[in-house]
């Protein structure tokens, strides 16, 4: 078992708009289970994006620090941060992110070049592609993908290097209500069945529904935290 | 990512984009193509020049009247001088000297007449000048003696008289309105040039002095040394200065007579096809630094476009490096690819241009050089290098999550 721990303190973020400060995140302390399922809901400018990019290690506090897996990244060097990315941190976005020469494989095999490692690459991306059951689409290029396999493609490519938390912004939001279902029947399976940590970031309410705990935020604080009459959550706050 | 991976990667972009590719290639190809063509030509050139002026003889001196500009009333060059220069004693290192006169003159045969340079020679030049007969004889001793009127045709000057240059051996021309007889036929030189070697005629020097050229009594224009070896010509300089300023009572510094070694010749010939050489290169590579800023510019816009994709790659766990070497590689692939075809198209370029100069009967054998192709695939590396390191170095410091948000 992986040392599990995912616990950002006191984060604040400011942004220099030319001569003014922008305050995104004003303190935000928030720890994640590992194995947990937690959505990020707020309205715009609430600064539910800004969290999620420091949780992606895509960004860096301003102040506070963010520990993932035992590594310290509020601290870390741009190459650091890399390489946190690839192996901690998988993204799904709204738009799926696909490279379009690329085919599905080449897609899933993305993340894995960057790694440095050589072996299995091809089998653990056919691998990955068929949990998330495109194991009949590994040569298909986006184009010739629905809306719906795109996104699965973009989730296998998020779990081929076996992060210790998959972050999804607004994963159904470009899909229509059915794939939008199936999509998320898929996330949460792989939730239950592999126990990945699944971060949302929505301001759909239906989604944040399915998630066990939900993180309020509103002009970069945290209002509140729903526990979704799931198991209780632990005292972190 | 392995060098492999990110070739596979970069020619898969650059074919998604083929029409943009290939022309960004083309700026590459055209300065390559340039490039190579003129130092394949310029090379070729000096292989001409060098081989006619080598085609001249062998260790050859040249002696002529007049020095500096400012010398004046110079002493003409006399048999007396041309002799003095054969005493084994004075001038150990010479083996040969062969005084000769020439001009022009007019030469007809029953209507066909023309104006070629006549030469009044005595019988060792032919000797030294590695002239050899195609039929007959050359001019000889005997003929300078008794001033015979008899001449040697060069192969075209027979040609353009009687039609073919066999045969003519015995058949009586007019030079300057006077009957010479045909002794001999030179072998072609392949001339071209300066002075074409095949279109000449030779006579005995004293006919020539006294009835064609009409030189004051024993003037010579040109005395022409023949060194010992390669190694003889500095030393046999030296004789020919020292005799000469005895003889013409010159002080040092002040020599009346000019001389010119083959040497000499070539070193000029060599400086100023080098100078052509460097001068059409360097038009040709200003055009390999237009192609240069193309590649630039295309890198740039494909760098913006691409935002999307470079901040998906960060997010995806690549390095700046790993960016940057994406992109350099990109850039270097498209300079390689229009050096390539740069080289081919400088080749045929050659081709062609000596195919031209064989049709307007100037000999030229363009070669590109090994060192020119190395030359050219390193250069539009280098091109590839440089202006695609900016482009990349953008694309490499692009934020991960601005690059996302970009559309």
């Amino acid at each position: 078992m992986k040392d599990c721990v995912i616990e950002a303190k006191d984060l604040t973020k400011v942004y220099q708009m030319g001569e003014i400060e922008v305050h995104a995140l004003r303190g935000v302390s928030l720890k994640v289970n590992c194995g947990e399922v937690l959505s990020i809901m707020g309205p715009s400018g609430s600064g539910k994006s800004t969290l999620m990019n420091i949780l992606g290690a895509l960004d860096r506090p301003t102040n506070g620090s963010y520990e993932l897996d035992g590594e310290l990244v509020s601290s870390l060097t741009d190459d650091q941060l890399a390489e946190i990315r690839n192996r901690k941190v998988g993204f799904v976005f709204q738009s799926f992110n696909l490279l379009p020469r690329m085919t599905a494989l080449g897609n899933v095999q993305l993340p894995m070049r960057y790694a440095g490692g050589k072996s299995g690459l091809k089998e653990r991306a056919i691998e990955a592609l068929e949990s998330v059951g495109l194991g009949d689409r590994i040569h298909h290029r986006p184009n010739e993908l629905s809306g719906g396999q795109q996104q699965r493609v973009a989730i296998a490519r998020a779990l081929v290097n076996n992060p210790s938390i998959v972050l999804a912004d607004e994963p159904t939001g470009n899909l229509d209500t059915k794939s939008g279902d199936e999509i998320m029947e898929l996330l949460l399976s792989l939730n239950e069945t592999q126990g990945t940590t699944l971060v949302f970031v929505t301001h759909d309410p239906e989604i944040a529904a399915q998630t066990q705990r939900v993180v309020n935020l509103l002009d970069g604080r945290i209002k509140s935290i729903d526990n979704n009459g799931f198991h209780k959550a632990d005292e972190s706050v | 990512m392995s060098l492999f991976q990110n070739i596979i990667e970069a020619l898969e972009s650059l074919v998604s984009n083929k029409m943009r590719s290939s022309l960004t290639v083309l700026g590459i190809v055209i300065g390559v193509g340039a490039v190579i063509a003129m130092l394949g030509i310029g090379e070729g050139a000096q292989q001409t020049i060098t081989g006619e002026i080598g085609g001249l003889g062998t260790n050859l001196i040249f002696v002529l009247r007049g020095g500096d500009e400012d010398i004046r009333n110079p002493e003409p060059l006399t048999m007396q001088d041309a002799e003095a220069l054969m005493d084994p004693f004075n001038a150990p290192s010479i083996t040969g000297v062969a005084p000769y006169v020439s001009g022009t003159v007019e030469v007809t045969f029953s209507g066909e007449s023309s104006y070629i340079s006549g030469n009044g020679v005595t019988a060792d030049y032919d000797e030294m000048r590695n002239i050899e007969l195609m039929e007959g004889d050359f001019i000889s001793e005997a003929h300078n003696l008794s001033r015979a009127a008899v001449a040697v045709l060069g192969p075209d000057t027979a040609e353009n008289l009687f039609g073919h240059s066999d045969g003519v051996i015995g058949e009586t021309i007019r030079i300057e309105g006077q009957p010479f007889r045909v002794v001999g036929v030179t072998e072609s030189k392949g001339g071209s040039g300066f002075s074409n070697e095949d279109d000449q005629v030779w006579v005995p020097l004293s006919t020539a002095q006294v009835r064609l050229l009409k030189r004051p009594a024993n003037r010579v224009d040109v005395i022409l040394v023949q060194a010992a070896g390669p190694d003889q010509v500095p030393q046999a300089e030296e004789e020919i200065k020292m005799i000469l300023r005895v003889r013409h009572r010159t002080p040092i510094g002040q020599d009346d007579f000019t001389i010119f070694t083959q040497k000499d010749i070539l070193d000029t010939a060599s400086m100023i096809t080098s100078t052509f050489t460097i001068f059409l290169g360097g038009v040709a590579a200003i055009s390999l630094l237009v192609g240069g800023i193309g590649i630039m510019n295309i890198m740039l816009v494909s760098v913006t476009e691409r935002t999307r994709e470079i901040g998906l790659r960060k997010a995806v766990g690549a390095r700046k490096r790993d960016i940057l070497v994406q992109f350099l590689i990109e850039s270097i692939l498209l300079s390689l690819a229009g050096g390539f075809i740069g080289i081919l198209l400088g080749y045929g370029l050659t081709v062609l241009i000596d195919a031209i100069a064989k049709a307007s009967d100037v000999v030229l054998n363009s070669s590109i050089g090994l060192n020119a192709i190395l030359l050219a695939t390193l250069f539009s590396t280098a091109v590839g290098l440089f202006f695609g390191a900016y482009p990349a170095k953008r694309a490499a410091e692009l934020e991960p999550v601005e690059a996302l948000r970009s559309e």
